[in-house]
């Protein structure tokens, strides 16, 4: 498993085109929204935590149809299916990869981009606590899509009408921590329930992910 | 004499034959006894005035949206234990269905909304979940259609339909948590204090019964009509093999 792993790591990062995809596209977006809406700060402040987030969110969304295609054109997912480790781990390893690769990289500029968009300073920690806590839910949800998805030739843009509304709580429990820890309040409970997500993804979408793989496989 | 005897598509298809000529315009009569005499002869709220009737659209076709999704999770987890093909098609048949209910809902919604709380739309909890519900039947139909091989497409679609449901609640308590609404509690509750006064009730309950007819009516056909599809692509497939 852990031979998978670095394997899955060394071909994103070589291959280029997700991992560096990923980033350009959020801080893209943290780049275009002052520009669209106007360099008021208080405006900007307010709004930061939602954007940042939906930011993370779409650039996680651009690298999913890779978790399992490019394995699944050159036959060397029918081969992980018949490995001797379960296909539910070979999907949690996938969806770690992507997250190592992704949510990871995203969660350390996102400070960055914070100050970019005039976060209040207190709520820096807590945007990266809670990326680094929400977007692994977002690649195990996504890892589980891209399985659906993975034997069609236009996936793409249904990997995501299928992916999006299962988001939304990771999303709207997301940008509330960083909304409340900015604002100075209590975020005890809303990042409680977002590791609770993704704690019960990454526990049951791996099975769900394996048996959508299996039928696609068949 | 067992239910599992409907799932010979034979069968079903016959006893749909027989009960849908009685199911169909009792499901029309129903609706058009309850609409008119909601519409008509029911008198104005003092508060709302007649808008208060968009309730005999608006909370029948909200319950069975609902009702939809669960009866495709049933029918989905019926499949994928008993691989029933008749079940897999009575969820796809389902589906579009849904869809048009929580749009109704939807936008009948919004007709009241506009005069009453002086929007269109608001993010409120229940509106918010009820567009998640309109994209949550989006994807599971595209779903369908994306998939060639029916079995497969079958398959997919539960898994899809059995996680989505599992998302679906979570996103309802989300939502719930993130902005306190605007809508008003449940309209019908067992609990009678709680209910609308007895003069909008009665035509409110016929309306209901007239959706659950119009639902199952509108199920029954429409399976039915996959079935023959099925059976009119084998049908085609053996013609070209020889």
């Amino acid at each position: 498993m852990i031979a998978l792993l670095v394997r899955d790591l060394r071909l994103a990062i070589r291959a280029g085109g997700g991992f560096g995809l990923g980033l350009a596209f959020f801080l893209l977006v943290a780049v275009l929204v002052p520009l669209g809406v106007g360099p008021e700060g208080g405006l900007l402040a307010k709004i930061a935590p939602g954007i940042l987030w939906v930011g993370a969110l779409l650039a996680c969304l651009l690298s999913l149809d890779r978790i399992f295609a490019l394995d699944f054109e050159d036959g060397s997912l029918d081969l992980l299916a018949t490995a001797p480790i379960p296909l539910e781990g070979v999907v949690a390893i996938k969806a770690l990869a992507h997250w190592l690769v992704t949510g990871l990289p995203l969660t350390l500029v996102a400070p960055l981009l914070g100050v970019l968009l005039n976060l209040p300073l207190t709520g820096h920690g807590w945007l990266v606590l809670s990326l680094f806590l929400g977007t692994p839910a977002l690649s195990v949800i996504g890892a589980f899509g891209a399985a659906l998805t993975v034997g069609l030739k236009r996936g793409g843009l249904l990997l995501s009408l299928l992916v999006l509304p299962l988001y939304v709580p990771t999303l709207i429990f997301g940008a509330e921590v960083v909304k409340r820890g900015a604002a100075g309040l209590s975020v005890e409970a809303p990042l409680l329930l977002m590791s609770a997500i993704t704690l019960g993804s990454a526990a049951a979408l791996p099975f769900a992910a394996a048996a959508a793989l299996r039928i696609n496989l068949r | 004499m067992s239910i599992w005897e409907y799932a010979n598509p034979k069968k079903f298809s016959e006893t749909a034959a027989r009960i849908l000529p009685v199911v169909a315009p009792l499901s029309a009569l129903t609706l058009l006894v309850g609409l008119i005499w909601g519409f008509f002869f029911t008198p104005d709220d003092y508060k709302q005035g007649a808008t208060v009737k968009i309730i005999y659209l608006h909370v029948p076709s909200a319950m069975m949206a609902i009702n939809a999704w669960g009866m495709m999770l049933v029918t989905s987890l019926v499949w994928l234990i008993r691989r029933h093909h008749v079940s897999a098609l009575a969820a796809r048949a389902a589906a579009p269905i849904g869809l048009a209910f929580t749009l109704i809902a939807l936008v009948t919604g919004a007709l009241w909304g506009q005069p009453m709380w002086g929007t269109w739309w608001a993010w409120d909890p229940r509106l918010t979940s009820f567009l998640i519900l309109a994209l949550f039947y989006l994807g599971y139909i595209a779903l369908w259609q994306a998939v060639e091989n029916p079995d497969t497409a079958a398959d997919l679609t539960s898994v899809l339909c059995i996680v989505g449901s599992v998302f679906a609640l979570l996103s309802r308590y989300a939502v719930n948590f993130w902005n306190q609404g605007l809508h008003q509690g449940a309209s019908l509750s067992l609990d009678k204090e709680e209910n609308v006064s007895d003069v909008f009730w009665l035509p409110l309950l016929v309306c209901i019964a007239g959706f659950i007819l119009l639902f199952v009516s509108l199920v029954l056909l429409r399976t039915v009509t996959e079935i023959r599809l099925r059976r009119l692509a084998v049908i085609e497939a053996r013609e070209r093999v020889e």
